[in-house]
């Protein structure tokens, strides 16, 4: 987690068994560590009524690891993107009590919060967990384009080219932070492009 | 007599000026010689006449051009005005409000007759005369707050207020200081402001929202607020500041009277009768360093308001690119003696 934060910045948690027969969790790849974790103070047969569907990422780690927790259904997502419909379908179709866990990088566990409250979920009744990469999803507040996987401050917006400053301001809405143009005042100026996000 | 509405832009060639009687009524933001963050909300009551609070909704010579401006702005970027879909009731109350304010007011310019919810309202300035069915969107051009709000001076966010708190959850924002609506709809109190530096270490904010969720109908309440444009530019957005962003770095000792404005915000705080949302109308008001310093006492303030300005508050105002040059030109205006209590100029 980034030291510095400021209020409209979410604020993520340790993923712990909530009571209820229909869990979902969605995560990526390191993600999937913070349900193993959690799987250790869950009750028996938790995870009989549980749906884990996991984008395991370049890496493809840690598959057996939620095979061996024996969901109901783990599915298996190459990227967010392709998750979305089914993922749409199985909110709009819940039970009320479903329990959702979200838990990977930032852009995982926004995606997935806007989808939640789009189906009309609180986001405060999820459950989240920050594991992996720092990686932000930014919008440009100019052209208004999203740029996934966001590791450099400042950093290139991939539509409109324009040097952003990518600020802590965060909207659930959009599961963006907010990018501004950092040179606007004089475009000779090019602060250096630091890892900041790694 | 009626308003003398100037013909003028606030882009461009920015052509807007302010006639010597609307110098004098300029809101002038500082009541001492220095400037820090405080919870400065009084109730929003009339005030003397020929000042911007002789009527609750103020209407100025700037009123046409300034519609002009924000449908130039609408025609750019749909987004500046948007309503989430619970927030329609709140756009009819918005609109109620709007209309009745103006129409009391002004009657030489806005009229407004209503036959049960068959209502006719006229605006002369616009040149605008529509019948409609009040609830019903249908019978009019727009949402009701798009409609009201593009004949009404100042940006208008509506909070819809629920656990406790107040949230974002409609708007028409195209004269802002350099925050989104875009961004910030659907954020509750605290998201929206999380940017503003120094104000959640004091408590404003928490003081701030206790005050507004109690707000009651028909006792409205209001603050000031300012920061500085370069150019008489309505529409500081951060989503056109890559376009005005550069405007700061051309401040010279010889242009500051004409290029550097005081922008002050009438911020305004309405409970409405339907919706329980509370409507927050920011009127801005720029006045240029030369139209000014026409009143001495504001000059010798602002020279010391703007010179010890804490960093980080000159920061985030935008201010530190010109800030030197400002002061600079400034304090040949403040020979030192001291100024009288109180807003108004001498």
């Amino acid at each position: 987690m980034a030291a510095k934060t400021i209020i409209s910045r979410p604020i993520y948690g340790t993923l712990s068994p909530q009571p209820g027969k229909h869990h979902l969790f969605i995560a990526d790849a390191e993600g999937a560590l913070a349900i193993t974790d959690m799987a250790g103070k869950a009750p028996p047969g938790f995870f009989d009524g549980a749906e884990i569907d996991f984008i395991p990422g370049p890496e493809g780690k840690h598959i057996a690891a939620l095979e061996a927790l024996k969901p109901a259904q783990l599915h298996l997502s190459p990227s967010f993107a392709s998750l979305l419909p089914r993922l749409k379908q199985t909110l709009t179709n819940a039970h009320m009590g479903l329990r959702l866990y979200l838990a990977g990088t930032e852009g995982l566990i926004g995606q997935a919060m806007q989808v939640a409250l789009e189906a009309g979920m609180d986001h405060t009744s999820m459950q989240t967990e920050h594991r992996g990469s720092l990686a932000r999803r930014m919008q440009c507040v100019h052209c208004k384009g999203i740029t996934e996987n966001v590791t450099t401050q400042p950093a290139l917006c991939s539509h409109c080219g324009l040097l952003l400053l990518v600020r802590d301001h965060y909207s659930r809405r959009l599961a963006a932070f907010q990018g501004v143009c950092i040179n606007a005042e004089d475009r000779s100026e090019i602060p250096p492009m630091e890892e900041t996000f790694p | 007599m009626g308003i003398t509405f100037r013909k003028e832009t606030f882009r461009d060639d920015y052509t807007f000026r302010n006639s010597p009687e609307h110098i004098r009524r300029f809101p002038f933001p500082f009541n001492e010689d220095a400037y820090m963050y405080a919870v400065n909300i009084e109730p929003h009551v009339v005030g003397p006449k020929g000042s911007v609070l002789e009527n609750l909704i103020d209407v100025d010579e700037h009123y046409v051009a300034e519609m002009q401006d924000r449908a130039l702005v609408l025609a750019e970027d749909p987004l500046r005005c948007q309503s989430l879909p619970h927030m329609t009731l709140a756009g009819w109350d918005l609109l109620e409000l709007l209309m009745e304010q103006q129409a009391l007011g002004y009657p030489e310019h806005f009229t407004l007759e209503r036959n049960g919810d068959r209502w006719r309202w006229i605006n002369r300035p616009l040149g605008i005369d529509d019948t409609f069915t009040f609830g019903d969107t249908a019978t009019l051009p727009y949402g009701p707050m798009e409609y009201i709000t593009r004949q009404s001076q100042g940006d208008f966010c509506i909070l819809d207020q629920r656990d406790g708190n107040l949230w974002m959850d409609a708007g028409m924002v195209t004269t802002q200081a350099d925050w989104s609506l875009d961004f910030d709809i659907g954020m509750n109190f605290f998201e929206w402001h999380a940017p503003v530096p120094l104000a959640h270490e004091k408590g404003i904010f928490t003081r701030a929202l206790k005050f507004l969720t109690n707000i009651q109908q028909g006792k409205p309440a209001r603050r000031l607020n300012w920061t500085m444009t370069i150019n008489p530019r309505l529409d500081t957005s951060p989503e056109n500041y890559h376009k005005w962003g550069p405007d700061r770095a051309t401040v010279t000792p010889e242009n500051v009277g004409q290029k550097v404005h005081l922008r002050v915000e009438l911020q305004s705080f309405w409970r409405l009768p339907r919706s329980n949302a509370i409507v927050f109308p920011i009127r801005c008001y720029l006045i240029k360093m030369d139209e000014l310093v026409t009143q001495p006492k504001w000059a010798r303030r602002l020279h010391r308001v703007i010179r010890d300005l804490p960093e980080e508050l000159a920061t985030y105002k935008g201010l530190t690119r010109y800030r030197p040059t400002l002061v600079e030109w400034l304090s040949k205006l403040d020979d030192g003696s001291p100024t009288s209590p109180g807003f108004g100029p001498d």
